[in-house]
């Protein structure tokens, strides 16, 4: 139930966004879901492509420092309140969320929320016993 | 092994009658025979018959850099340059470079304290040396070579670059000994691991690293990485090039000084005073024997200090501690003394940092700020911004710790750090003071 992301270094000078971007377009790595967490003096690039492990090649033969992390992916209703509810369940259940991002499925009708927490794996159980609908990797690279 | 068992083992009554003779002939030399030193001791009122005991050194003035400059290129041998066998010059970053000369005999003396110097750190006839020192007008391959050839080891003389050529042939020759300069020695273990060489694929037992300031924590990394023991060398080309002084792999503790060819002091670097022994300040080299360019007390602007107590390896010779900077490389920052080195003992303890590093001087205002960039390798990453701020504060602390004020932690990306092929540059400083 969990799915890779990718996590790379971004020091923080002009073109890092575009150097990543195009060493993966030039090995034809498809991205499904981005976000960048950005501080004063760098930035942390997240992905979820189609294909990690040459993702990970890639973007290691090009010298940036590459990290994989284990996040998940929530799937919920593309209207007002889907993801306060799932916000709610994990409130309840004491869970911190170390961060999240999240982008609408070409559809429309859903929209997929990532998650990262620190312990996975019992997220994982919370949601799924609040009836909160959790993509596999293999959904996600898929949308 | 200690190559020359006579000398190495003098006992210091001895030593001193032979430092005297030769004190004596070098200043009557230098006196007679060069214009600018006779100029230099008639101002201080200093004759070469005043010269009566090793403490009358104390009474001749300085050499500096500046006057070596002055006399550029060949204004200070002593002999006719039908004698003089070969030059060399330092890398001079900032004008004319200095320039020194060999005689036949020069050459010689190199060649015994080189060889001296590689028996002191372990090495011996059958060995397959390594010397990447550069070879040229830097002083570090040549006189390495010799005194590797005059030792009756195996020299491959490779000189810098070309890193992973150096590591192929590293492996097929089966190399034993590398010589090359700390920063250079981090390049290849790094080449090796881009390479997928491991160290166990390579036959090297010693290395010999030299030419510019390392901190021991470095001397952990590069033992870790290319399994070997690292062993400090010191030289400087105005005083003869790498062998004035070596540390013995026996204690790996403070540098042999040959003595009874260098003789050393230590001075308190404003007021020009000699420090009681053991106490830390500038090195000063008058040099005893040599013939086409000898130097009488000659700053070398490296801080140290003498060790007086004996060695477990039997050399009688006194030992200088590492190197810990360089006058000209000690940074004030807002008063404090600050030595690269000491940023990289820091930056060496913490778990998973790089060992290439810059440190950048800039003054806002009058405020001086000191920014050290670190590279982040795979180890230190993590994909959340509080890691790796957590990071920064603990190396800004640990900084701090050291010098009293807060410096600015960079994480750059990897080998973004300009990768070292001869000495590494560790400082840039805006400053214009």
């Amino acid at each position: 139930m969990k799915v890779d992301q990718l996590a790379v270094f971004l020091e923080n000078k002009s073109g890092r966004l575009a150097a990543i971007t195009k060493a993966l377009s030039d090995n034809s790595i498809n991205i499904r879901a981005l976000s960048v967490a950005d501080t004063a003096d760098f930035g942390i690039l997240r992905l979820i492509v189609d294909d990690t492990d040459k993702a990970t090649r890639v973007l290691k033969e090009g010298g940036f420092t590459v990290g994989k992390t284990d996040v998940i992916a929530v799937e919920v209703a593309d209207k007002p309140g889907g993801l306060a509810r799932v916000l709610s369940v994990l409130h309840e259940a004491g869970l911190n969320v170390e961060y999240m991002y999240a982008f609408v499925e070409k559809s429309a009708e859903n929209a997929v929320l990532i998650f990262r927490f620190d312990d996975p794996d019992i997220a994982i159980t919370i949601l799924q016993n609040a009836g909160i609908r959790i993509l596999t990797g293999q959904e996600v690279r898929s949308i | 092994m200690i190559w020359n068992e006579e000398f190495e083992t003098l006992p210091r009554e001895q030593l001193e009658i032979l430092q005297l003779k030769r004190l004596k002939d070098l200043v009557e030399r230098s006196y007679y025979r060069v214009k600018p030193y006779r100029e230099k001791m008639d101002e201080a009122g200093i004759k070469p018959e005043h010269i009566k005991s090793l403490a009358d050194l104390q009474k001749l003035p300085f050499t500096t850099k500046d006057f070596l400059r002055d006399n550029y290129p060949f204004g200070l041998f002593t002999v006719p340059l039908d004698q003089v066998v070969r030059v060399h010059a330092s890398s001079g970053t900032t004008g004319k470079p200095t320039v020194v000369g060999y005689t036949k005999r020069d050459i010689e003396t190199w060649a015994e304290v080189m060889a001296r110097a590689l028996a002191c750190g372990g090495v011996h006839r059958g060995d397959v040396v390594h010397n990447a020192y550069g070879y040229g007008l830097f002083t570090g391959g040549l006189g390495a070579h010799y005194g590797a050839e005059k030792l009756g080891a195996t020299v491959v003389p490779i000189s810098g670059g070309q890193t992973k050529r150096q590591i192929m042939i590293m492996q097929d020759f089966r190399s034993t000994v590398l010589l090359a300069t700390p920063s250079y020695a981090l390049n290849i273990a790094d080449t090796m691991a881009d390479m997928g060489v491991d160290s166990s694929k390579l036959s090297l037992r010693v290395g010999i690293f030299g030419a510019e300031p390392w901190s021991d924590n470095m001397r952990e990394e590069v033992e870790k990485k290319l399994g070997l023991k690292a062993i400090d060398i010191y030289g400087l080309s105005e005083i003869i090039g790498p062998g004035v002084s070596m540390e013995c792999i026996e204690a790996q503790h403070g540098l042999h000084i040959f003595e009874d060819h260098f003789m050393p002091e230590i001075i308190d670097s404003d007021t020009g005073e000699v420090l009681p022994m053991g106490e830390e300040g500038e090195l000063v080299f008058t040099t005893l024997t040599k013939q086409a360019f000898p130097l009488i007390r000659y700053r070398t602007k490296d801080i140290t200090r003498l060790i007086a107590e004996p060695c477990v390896c039997g050399r009688t010779f006194v030992r200088m501690e590492k190197i810990t900077g360089r006058t000209d490389d000690m940074l004030i920052i807002r008063g404090v003394n600050v030595f690269p080195t000491q940023v990289e003992h820091v930056l060496m303890g913490v778990e998973g940092v790089e060992p290439h590093y810059q440190i950048i001087v800039n003054r806002e205002g009058s405020m001086d700020t000191m920014e050290v960039q670190v590279e982040v390798s795979e180890q230190l990453f993590s994909d959340e911004v509080k890691n790796l701020e957590n990071l920064s504060k603990r190396i800004q602390a640990e900084i701090k710790d050291l010098i009293g004020s807060t410096c600015k932690i960079t994480l750059v990306e990897p080998k973004t750090i300009q990768r070292s092929e001869g000495k590494a540059k560790r400082v840039i400083d805006n400053r214009n003071l």
